[in-house]
């Protein structure tokens, strides 16, 4: 194989509210059955790229279950497999990832022990699907020092919170601003990355040299005019999951039948742990409408334009609208939920009502399930 | 040395006939059951759920979906370094090659592999019964009655005693007498065709017996223990244990997954049961749509109604489509506004507009009355059904049926129409 994988898997994000507490953004559970690093994952796997990275730092966790063991990726063959960084402890260095160029110049025995040319970075966050051999491709083809992938955003869309960049007509990068105050294009960085093995490792320890720890902003801004960087246009569905609306917004997506085609029945299939739970049972009372339902639920009242994730009982005359119940949720009888989000293994009492008004609710109420 | 104490033996060769075009193209273990599981996974499972990590599965008919389906043993932990699954074929010799001609004469070509886990015991399942069971126990019961052989054997209603092999046993549950479907029954503990031997009994007595044609566990090898006054005991299961030999008790013990809080209960969190997933997506229920007591697999895309189903993982039921009191098995699309009632519809079937199933009234059928019975009506896998077609009760429906198959786009009440060929 010509590349080795990184995904930046660190990050946390306040925007992310109470959602952060529990876990990274890249194991918030997606579209029911997934975590979003499984999109990164499944990308690195179904484009035969064998040898992965994952950089973890932030509330690692339920991230660190998640990817106990590699072989619902394909991983964990002879040749390659998956690797979890988290910042460890040495002679030389007692810090934390200080961003992410210092947590890959944290690893570089991995880039410098490896032999394939070619390194693709990707951040565990997005949920997209990109054979990374098109955009390796790409890359060769434009003699490209780095290349990021980029997206057009529609007219109008507000797009302060990424790296907003210009290209010139040859998709080369001229101007590369991070979360501008008044953004000059709407083309912004996926955070996904294809840059020569060596030209990696020799850029991350020149930064480090120069006490800098950001790849976007010491090594991406910083070089724009030095070194050839291009982009790839991205013509498919990608999000970025940073905040609580982007994550709604995202999970939402996937009640759209032409979304959901693209990522569960289109050629190649996004992998993720299997959990061996049986099939969703409906109970009569049930009544379900425009809504994605995993499996290990059991159904005994209304769900409405809502994602129930896996293994959750929705109790009898429950109304849940509009909402996104996460796994191992158990709702109580006469419950009505609206707009919500309700946070993992969480227990509703029976009779409740949540609304959320004006923006999402995140629900956590932590009460003991065998007690009430 | 290699040691297991107990090895698992789990015979999966048996076509299972009465299940009739359900099993035209697979083996009974690997029909599928309750949506997503098939039915070998319930012994599998209850195997890793004992403990015993080491299980020979014996094959013989049409073996491809069994053995795609068990891979390296991945979904129920058993890939292992030492010991896990491995399926074991009939295979050529130097001398007198043949298939398995019996239950245990597939036991006995398989002695090498025994042997080379040097086990203390040996259990023997077979891989057409869907129950939990908890086979360390079961060994438990062995060991603390010094048995030489347990046979696994549960209470049934005196009546229905007489289709099964029933053991006679004294008060202490030590075997004293059998009875093969008798006429008057003695007893009301029927063999539950699940056996523990002690590994040096069972070798003796496989060896003993080799000449003897289509030997099996029940007619000779049970018999031959016994009469060498080997103690033999019956260890009483009461839980749920179903042989899904035919097709009604198929689609009746699917049905039973249904209740409110059946006997049967996937939901276990302690004894799970495991199964291959190809399939991850959640299910998507459209607007407009009606599901009631129903199971309903991953992936699956529902615009239509269900009533009273079992619906397996990747299914496509469009709008206007009426679906009750059946079983609907992976990767199937059925069109709209079709009418599908009390049907066991196989896997890749494709079911086009306004298809009427188990209409009109109930005929027997006119090739197989004793398998296509009780109003079902049977679709073999990957058949083609053009649109409009109407089709009766008791019967069974299998091949790329094109219009001119059909009198009148429908087919009567008790009709069999099985079109062979692959052709697309």
């Amino acid at each position: 194989m010509r590349a080795i994988g990184i995904i930046l898997a660190g990050g946390h994000s306040n925007r992310m509210r109470e959602l952060a507490q529990k876990r990274a953004i890249s194991a918030m559970p997606i579209a029911g059955s997934y975590r979003s690093i499984d999109f990164a994952l499944s990308n690195m796997s179904n484009s035969h790229i064998q040898k992965v990275a994952v950089l973890t730092q932030y509330n690692a966790r339920s991230l660190n279950e998640h990817l106990s063991s590699s072989k619902w990726w394909d991983f964990g063959r002879k040749q390659g497999g998956l690797y979890v960084f988290t910042p460890i402890e040495t002679s030389e260095n007692s810090n934390w990832y200080r961003g992410t160029a210092d947590a890959i110049y944290q690893n570089l025995e991995f880039l410098k022990m490896s032999h394939e040319p070619y390194v693709v970075i990707a951040s565990g966050d997005c949920v997209y699907k990109l054979d990374y051999n098109k955009l390796l491709e790409y890359h060769i083809d434009k003699k490209s020092d780095i290349t990021v992938v980029v997206k057009e955003m529609p007219e109008g869309e507000n797009v302060d919170r990424y790296g907003v960049l210009k290209m010139n007509e040859e998709n080369r990068i001229e101007e590369f601003e991070e979360k501008p105050i008044v953004a000059k294009s709407n083309i912004v960085s996926c955070g996904i990355y294809v840059i020569r093995r060596r030209l990696l490792i020799e850029l991350i320890e020149k930064a480090n040299e120069e006490g800098r720890y950001d790849f976007v902003a010491d090594i991406l801004i910083r070089y724009k005019n030095m070194k050839r960087i291009f982009g790839f246009k991205l013509d498919s569905y990608w999000r970025n999951i940073a905040s609580v609306e982007d994550y709604y917004e995202t999970n939402m997506d996937f009640l759209k039948k032409d979304v959901r085609n693209y990522f569960f029945r289109e050629y190649p299939d996004v992998y993720s742990k299997v959990d061996d739970l049986p099939p969703a049972k409906y109970n009569v009372g049930a009544k379900v409408k425009n809504s994605l339902v995993s499996s290990g639920s059991i159904i005994n009242g209304t769900v409405e334009n809502s994602l129930i994730f896996k293994n959750v009982f929705v109790g009898n005359n429950c109304v849940v609208k509009n909402s996104i119940i996460l796994n191992d949720v158990y709702i109580g009888d006469n419950t009505y939920l609206e707009n919500c989000i309700v946070e993992s293994r969480d227990t509703i009492r029976a009779n409740s009502n949540y609304v959320g008004e004006g923006e999402i609710k995140i629900l956590i109420e932590q009460n003991d399930r065998y007690s009430i | 040395m290699i040691k297991k104490e107990m090895i698992a033996m789990l015979l999966a060769g048996g076509q299972g006939s009465r299940l009739g075009v359900l099993t035209a193209k697979v083996a009974k273990p690997a029909v599928s059951f309750g949506g997503k599981y098939r039915i070998i996974d319930f012994p599998l499972s209850n195997c890793i759920n004992s403990g015993v990590d080491t299980v020979g599965v014996l094959t013989q008919y049409q073996p491809l979906r069994l053995n795609t389906h068990i891979g390296i043993g991945i979904p129920w932990d058993l890939d292992r370094n030492i010991g896990g699954v491995t399926v074991l074929p009939p295979y050529e010799k130097s001398t007198d090659t043949e298939w398995y001609t019996g239950t245990a004469n597939a036991i006995y070509q398989n002695l090498d592999y025994m042997e080379s886990y040097n086990p203390d015991y040996v259990l023997i399942l077979s891989g057409d019964h869907i129950y939990k069971m908890d086979y360390e126990v079961m060994l438990d019961f062995h060991k603390k009655n010094g048995a030489e052989v347990t046979i696994a054997a549960m209470p049934v209603p005196l009546e229905e005693a007489k289709r099964f092999g029933i053991v006679i046993t004294d008060e202490n549950r030590k075997i004293t007498d059998f009875e093969e479907k008798p006429a008057n029954p003695r007893s009301n503990l029927a063999s539950m065709g699940i056996y523990i031997f002690n590994w040096k009994t069972l070798k003796e007595a496989l060896l003993a017996k080799s000449e003897e044609p289509n030997l099996d566990f029940g007619k000779h090898i049970i018999p031959y223990c016994h009469k060498k006054g080997a103690p033999l005991y019956a260890y009483e299961y009461n839980g749920y244990w179903k042989d899904v030999g035919t097709l009604h008790s198929y689609w009746e013990a699917n049905m039973e997954l249904i209740d409110i809080v059946p006997v049967f209960n996937l939901y276990e969190e302690y004894w799970k049961i495991y199964t291959k997933s190809d399939t991850l997506p959640p299910q998507y229920i459209a607007d407009n749509t009606v599901i009631e007591k129903c199971l309903i697999g991953e992936g699956t895309v529902i615009y239509g109604e269900v009533y009273n189903s079992i619906i397996g993982c990747g299914v496509t039921i469009e709008e206007g489509t009426v679906v009750r009191d059946s079983i609907i098995m992976n990767d199937t699309c059925i069109g709209k506004n079709c009418e599908i009632n009390k049907a066991i519809i196989a896997e890749n079937v494709e079911i086009g507009n306004g298809v009427k199933l188990g209409v009109g009234e109930e005929v027997d059928n006119e090739t197989d009355p004793h398998i296509y019975n009780h109003g079902l009506v049977t679709v073999g896998e990957k058949t083609v059904i053009p649109d409009g077609v109407c089709v009766g009760k008791n019967s069974v429906i299998a091949g790329n049926i094109k219009s001119e198959d059909l009198e009148n786009m429908s087919l009567a009440s008790g009709k069999t129409l099985i079109k062979a060929g692959d052709e697309v």
